[in-house]
């Protein structure tokens, strides 16, 4: 029996608190942050109950920027849905283009080259760096440190965009991965240009590191604030950095060991307290860690050929049948569940969306702290609207 | 892992009144499921959550499914004896599904670092008896999920402590991931002071005169 999951949700019924006589000693208040509010990062919104500052209650509401993903691929091609996963999570559209490509090669058992599996690992990686170094700039600034630290964050996410783009064409919405191998190939002035970039990365790091980890506010801000107890964080379904902040050692880059994972040399940092400064910590590890992959990755990429030459890119038709595939995003497990029938499009087409799924215990998390507090634990969630309303 | 004939023999011998059916999945590197009555649903989630060999403690992805009803049509060889000459004949045999609302949850575990099991439930068709049990009382992370899928498809989970729509808005009616759904062409008309006016106006229009 788990005791955690089978209580009943926390809040249903609110009271104000009550003084010695029992009489309350005020009213409570409702309030609805966003959907146009600078600190929900885009159109979400939060309906809180506040005693005083403090939150007794808090309901997300989203759906603002629902285009109802799923039924428009339904009713096109399997490959006309890979720009629309770029715009799921608009951050890491390489890594949304992987997970998809992923599963759709599993369902028709297609084999990628040796050069797209390791093309594929350095886009990850390099988007997860990015994804991490801006949401650690967002997450400051939600914190009062206005502009500052995210135009440092955005100065090196620069620098990792212009790889995308030199490569895919475009910065943000890169279309890049094909099923059986990617679009086109990387040549080896990219290659160097993209070992430069990693291998300064860590100078940066270092610097931001020195500048905010040991920072007196971000420490009072964020230690105890929040706090996710591994086990709830489990039974939530929580992935990525916000699982292993919570100390619960689970990376699919280590378990599922997709694509070609098992070949490098790396490691998962874990957290202890599962509170917002672990998990930004967690962040930060991970990216030292992403460089590490990367300068394996550059090292080792060998020569050939860069798309499975059997792919048909053309009247594409997998056999019927269904198939689950998932990878390890920036955010967490981004999982895309696919149905074929037998015809050009997909007969049931489900993105597993971390972000959405991580807002499951927002509430859990803010109960009992301040409202200004519910803000920085918001953005230590990591959420793009994009995949939260699909 | 065991194999999934395993652990359906285990849960019958648990759980003698649950039916079961192992669905097979034509994509080789894909995996067979395991359809339960929905009656049994939550003492098999149950089970599968708690016992030590399998420990399935993260619910990873829950779907929806629709399946409108359809007839499908299978060609079958018969030997017939026709003035005493054996000949083969080609015969369609046509079968009717009914329509019902499929979910598809995905168990992996966290602790033994294993999985999935995939775990499927219908309703009774698509129409009044969409009624499924919750497995959010085991699985928190289920919660958000099958909020979605009762916001799109019109599954209600029976013990779901909080199910609203959460995509669509809360005045809106019809379940818009359903095949045969038809969107309207103006999903936000609302009537505003300029329809009373307009029709006002058109009193003072000159009347319509044939050519």
């Amino acid at each position: 029996m788990n005791p955690i999951a089978e209580a009943p949700p926390k809040s249903f019924s609110v009271k104000p608190k009550l003084d010695a006589e029992g009489e309350p000693l005020g009213e409570l208040l409702e309030v609805s942050m966003g959907p146009h509010h600078p600190s929900t990062h885009g159109v979400f919104r939060m309906d809180v109950v506040l005693d005083g500052e403090e939150v007794v209650k808090l309901k997300p509401v989203f759906g603002y920027l629902h285009r109802n993903h799923e039924k428009i691929a339904e009713g096109i091609s399997y490959l006309s849905t890979m720009p629309y996963t770029d715009r799921l999570d608009y951050f890491c559209s390489m890594t949304n283009n992987w997970a998809y490509a992923l599963t759709i090669e599993k369902l028709a058992g297609l084999a990628v080259p040796e050069r797209a599996e390791y093309i594929r690992v350095i886009m990850a990686e390099l988007t997860r760096l990015q994804n991490h170094t801006c949401l650690i700039g967002f997450f400051a600034q939600d914190m009062g440190a206005l502009g500052t630290p995210m135009m440092y964050a955005f100065r090196e996410r620069e620098k990792i965009l212009d790889l995308f783009e030199s490569v895919s064409g475009a910065r943000m919405m890169c279309n890049y991965m094909r099923f059986g191998g990617v679009r086109v190939d990387v040549n080896d002035a990219w290659l160097a240009k993209a070992k430069k970039v990693t291998d300064e990365y860590g100078k940066f790091l270092d610097e931001f590191d020195a500048f905010l980890t040991a920072n007196e506010i971000l420490l009072a801000r964020t230690q105890g604030v929040g706090v996710l107890t591994g086990d709830l964080a489990v039974n939530a379904a929580i992935t990525g950095p916000m699982l292993r902040a919570a100390g619960v050692n689970y990376d699919l880059r280590k378990v599922d060991k997709y694509g070609i994972y098992g070949r490098f040399d790396f490691k998962v940092p874990v957290g202890a307290h599962g509170d917002i400064y672990d998990r930004y910590m967690v962040r930060v590890l991970e990216m030292r860690e992403s460089i590490k992959i990367l300068q394996q990755a550059l090292r080792d990429i060998p020569a050939g050929p860069f798309m499975d030459p059997k792919a048909k890119l053309r009247g594409f038709r997998p056999k019927p049948g269904e198939v689950y595939g998932r990878v390890e995003g920036p955010k967490g497990e981004l999982g895309f569940y696919v149905i074929s029938d037998g015809s050009p499009n997909p007969y049931r087409y489900r993105v597993r969306p971390p972000s959405f799924i991580n807002l499951t215990i927002l509430e859990d998390m803010c109960l009992g702290h301040k409202i200004s507090d519910a803000v920085v634990i918001l953005g230590s969630v990591d959420i793009v609207l994009g995949e939260v309303d699909r | 892992m065991e194999t999934l004939e395993q652990i359906k023999a285990r849960l019958e011998q648990a759980l003698p009144a649950a039916k079961l059916d192992i669905l097979p999945n034509e994509c080789p590197a894909g995996d067979r499921s395991l359809l339960v009555a929905p009656s049994a649903g939550f003492a098999v989630a149950r089970f599968l959550r708690d016992d030590p060999q399998l420990k399935l403690d993260y619910c990873s992805n829950v779907t929806g499914i629709d399946w409108p009803p359809a007839t499908t049509k299978t060609k079958v060889k018969k030997k017939v004896v026709v003035e005493g000459v054996e000949k083969e004949v080609e015969e369609t045999i046509e079968t009717q599904r009914p329509g019902c609302l499929e979910v598809v949850y995905h168990l992996y575990s966290m602790a033994l670092k294993h999985g999935p099991v995939v775990l499927r439930m219908r309703t009774q068709n698509r129409e009044d008896q969409t009624h499924l049990p919750s497995l959010t009382p085991l699985w928190r992370g289920a919660e958000f999920q099958e909020r979605e899928i009762y916001d799109l498809y019109g599954v209600l989970f029976d013990g779901h402590p909080d199910l609203r729509r959460i995509l669509m808005w809360d005045e809106f009616t019809g379940f818009p991931m359903r095949r045969d759904y038809v969107a309207p062409d103006d999903f936000e008309y609302e009537p505003t002071p300029h329809d009373k006016v307009l029709e006002l106006a058109k009193k003072h229009y000159p009347p319509e005169v044939a050519p």
